[in-house]
């Protein structure tokens, strides 16, 4: 017994190098070579970093395509969903005054265009993407409200729906941050 | 047909792809033959070395046992101060505080016993110190822990009559060198370049394009989030866990995390029926297991693809199923089909919030838990699956009136009943549990706690029953999933589910390698044409029923008063 005891006291200081130590330092090295060099891939426009690529911030602004609505707020130094259960009745009421909020901007709605994500909180409340038909709903809102042709802001988020992994394996997406950059690019 | 359909067949075709030839080198590797990765062995010699450990000394079933719960004894002691005095130790750039001791004890617990259910955030709750030195440590050394104990089974059922069911430090120190160590660099390389931070930098601040200043936290996530699905421990770097955009940036990243988390549990299965040279045995478990996962996933996929009854009735277009708690890039298919692997192979790693899914989801991912043997944890699931072979070879030993017989060794009073124990023990922790909270929240939802209890459910009704059913499986099954909306970082949550956790890890431990080290000392009678087959498909069904009768008994109630109440109540 006594034995047992050394030896796994040994054993753990041995382990603790190899798996504490050298396998998170070699695999850090490796990730220097990544994008955004282990750090996560930042975007920058005009040389100013504006946010994580695969980090989804806050759009609620009448000028630019909303984000989904989002249990921390956007706010990245924590993530959770809301854990809300599908028969709370609080979390319905929330989710009817987001639709009315919807309906309030885009009056051009009828209830059963809005798609779920676009009412629904994300899980990790840090949700980069928009499903296809969440964004293409609010076409015509910031075509109105920044004067442009409808026809072309259609055609930018046709342009930045993300076809799933080789055309094949999961759902199309569209990348929030990314769209509202060259939505802005297309007004100047 | 669809995309997402598609993306969930890939992803189980590539994990039988890589799990069917890794179980047969598990097999051969354990066994001591030569295999390619033997150029390690220097490695494992200078382990051993340092350690003062001889690998070839034979131990019988007690001695296996004692040496594993010395050192997981250690890691206990150890990593409960560690994390309460981590706030004071190198390498916290976000100024993280000490861990309170209560949760502090739960932590260590959880994670020692590859449950990981984390009451607290990755982002606030840990340093990068103890995410390191004790949380990813213990993610290689209990799944490591777990497959040792697994191959000491095999081990006892290798040879005619053996005493040996081979060194301890033997088959841990390999799993790790030959296996999970390996197997992680691989991993963490590609979600290092996949957009998963692996620097040690800490938080970093930007002003986003509305204007809004945000902080982002960031680490050295992507060497964790390797093991922990490889060791099917699940514990995430990010509070959200594997929902987070850089703990699993894209499509692509959740194939490869939901194959790392298949891939063993697998192998071990099969690694079972090569090792002890019945090959057709692994496979007969391997099918029961993917009809009763099949079982549990259909109904699943089904229930979130219809989206929620609730939310329909408000008219808006759920064509992409039910969305709270989901992310957009991995869409509700790749969701369900995780929470059912998660919860069955007891890696309780999310990709989507469970607490959100609907009231039928809930159900399956608890029975998942329940059974606990559909695949399993690292080595722990075919130990549960033992146990329910045991109860199978002596209910048909009654039916057709023989002496029953596991491969030659009679099956008689003594591991019948340590099996049947076994059994028992996981529903009385459940219910017990469950019992005992529920009983606080309605006595004494006014208590003068911390926190009331009448304050722990972020749901009324029917559902927030559902959590604490949750939260006590899920430590029993020591999966770490949860209905998170349970405020569970209290002492009455951290201390309660801290004892289940242990017992629910240890005890269905002890009592296969006891088994298995029992029958493997006695006689071994040769095969007759009167012999009960085990390795057969008949026997297969025959187990496959045991399991759903003695689940069905001991959890229908619970689960009639959770989930199925809400289901009902929402389609009324």
């Amino acid at each position: 017994m006594k034995s047992y005891i050394m030896q796994s006291i040994r054993l753990t200081l041995v382990l603790t190098v190899l798996l504490c130590v050298i396998y998170p330092v070699i695999i850090a090295f490796g990730g220097k070579f990544s994008k955004g060099n282990g750090g996560g891939e930042t975007v920058t426009v005009n040389g100013k970093v504006v946010g994580y690529a695969n980090i989804g911030q806050k759009f609620d602004g009448p000028r630019y395509f909303w984000s989904r609505p989002s249990a921390v707020g956007y706010n990245a130094a924590g993530s959770a969903g809301s854990n809300k259960g599908p028969s709370n009745p609080d979390y319905l009421k929330d989710v009817n005054s987001r639709i009315d909020t919807l309906l309030k901007y885009h009056p051009y709605l009828k209830r059963s265009d809005i798609p779920a994500d676009l009412v629904t909180a994300s899980g990790s409340g840090l949700d980069p993407d928009l499903s296809p038909a969440a964004a293409q709903i609010q076409v015509r809102r910031i075509a109105a409200n920044r004067k442009l042709d409808e026809k072309q802001v259609a055609q930018l988020v046709e342009s930045h729906i993300q076809k799933p992994l080789l055309g094949l394996f999961g759902p199309a997406t569209v990348n929030v941050l990314q769209l509202n950059i060259a939505l802005d690019q297309l007004s100047k | 047909m669809n995309t997402e359909l598609l993306g969930i067949l890939a992803s189980f075709l590539i994990t039988l792809l890589i799990a069917i030839p890794l179980g047969k080198y598990l097999a051969k590797m354990f066994a001591g033959e030569k295999v390619w990765t033997d150029f390690l062995k220097p490695l494992e010699k200078g382990i051993y070395k340092l350690s003062g450990i001889n690998p070839n000394a034979p131990m019988d079933w007690k001695q296996f046992l004692k040496a594993m719960m010395t050192i997981n004894i250690l890691w206990l002691v150890y990593g409960f101060f560690v994390l309460m005095f981590q706030d004071k130790l190198p390498l916290n750039p976000d100024g993280n505080p000490g861990q309170t001791p209560d949760l502090a004890f739960n932590t260590i617990i959880s994670f020692v016993v590859n449950c990981n259910l984390q009451h607290y955030s990755g982002e606030s709750g840990v340093t990068y110190f103890t995410q390191h030195f004790i949380v990813m440590f213990l993610q290689f050394t209990s799944a490591a822990t777990g497959i040792a104990a697994a191959v000491a089974l095999f081990k006892a059922f290798r040879d005619k009559t053996t005493q040996n069911v081979g060194n301890f430090w033997d088959f841990f120190v390999k799993s790790i060198t030959r296996l999970l160590l390996p197997l992680s660099v691989i991993v963490a390389l590609v979600l290092a370049f996949n957009g998963t931070p692996s620097s040690y930098a800490g938080k970093d601040q930007f002003i986003s394009m509305q204007g809004d200043t945000v902080n982002v936290s960031r680490g050295p996530a992507a060497q964790m989030i390797a093991i922990k699905h490889l060791g099917t421990n699940g514990g995430g770097w990010f509070g959200a866990n594997s929902a987070h955009p850089l703990e699993n940036p894209s499509y692509f990243t959740n194939m490869v995390e939901i194959v790392s988390q298949m891939i063993i549990p697998i192998a071990m299965i099969l690694a079972f029926g090569y090792f002890i040279r019945r090959k057709k045995l692994g496979w007969v478990i391997c099918g029961v297991m993917t009809v009763g996962m099949l079982m549990l996933m259909i109904p699943t996929i089904s229930s979130e693809l219809g989206g929620s009854p609730a939310i329909a009735k408000m008219g808006v277009s759920q064509v992409t199923g039910a969305m709270e708690g989901k992310e957009v890039r991995f869409g509700p298919m790749a969701t369900a089909y995780w929470s059912t692997l998660t919860t069955i192979v007891s890696t309780g790693s999310v990709n989507g919030m469970h607490d959100s899914t609907m009231p039928l989801t809930g159900a399956w991912q608890l029975l998942g838990m329940m059974i606990n043997g559909f695949f399993g944890g690292c080595g722990v699931g075919i130990l549960n699956y033992f146990v329910y072979l045991i109860i199978a070879v002596f209910i048909s030993g009654l039916m057709v009136g023989r002496t029953p017989e596991f491969f030659g060794h009679k099956v008689e009073a003594r591991e019948v009943k340590i099996a049947a124990l076994i059994t028992l023990l996981s529903p009385f922790l459940i219910m017990a549990g469950t019992a005992l909270s529920s009983y606080l929240f309605v006595a004494h939802g006014n208590a003068d706690w911390a926190v009331k209890p009448s304050a722990w459910l972020n749901n009324p009704g029917f559902h927030g029953f559902s959590e604490m059913l949750y939260e006590f499986t899920s430590s029993n099954a020591n999966n770490g999933s949860g209905f998170e909306g349970l405020g569970d970082n209290n002492i009455f949550w951290n201390v309660a589910t801290g004892f289940i956790l242990i017992l629910g890890r240890f005890l269905p431990i002890i009592g296969p390698v006891a088994i298995a080290g029992l029958l493997g000392q006695k006689k071994y009678v040769p095969e007759s044409a009167g012999t009960l087959r085990i390795d057969t498909v008949t026997f297969g069904i025959m187990t496959f029923a045991v399991i759903l009768v003695l689940n069905a008994l001991s959890y229908f109630p619970a689960l009639a008063l959770g989930p199925l109440a809400e289901y009902f109540s929402m389609i009324k």
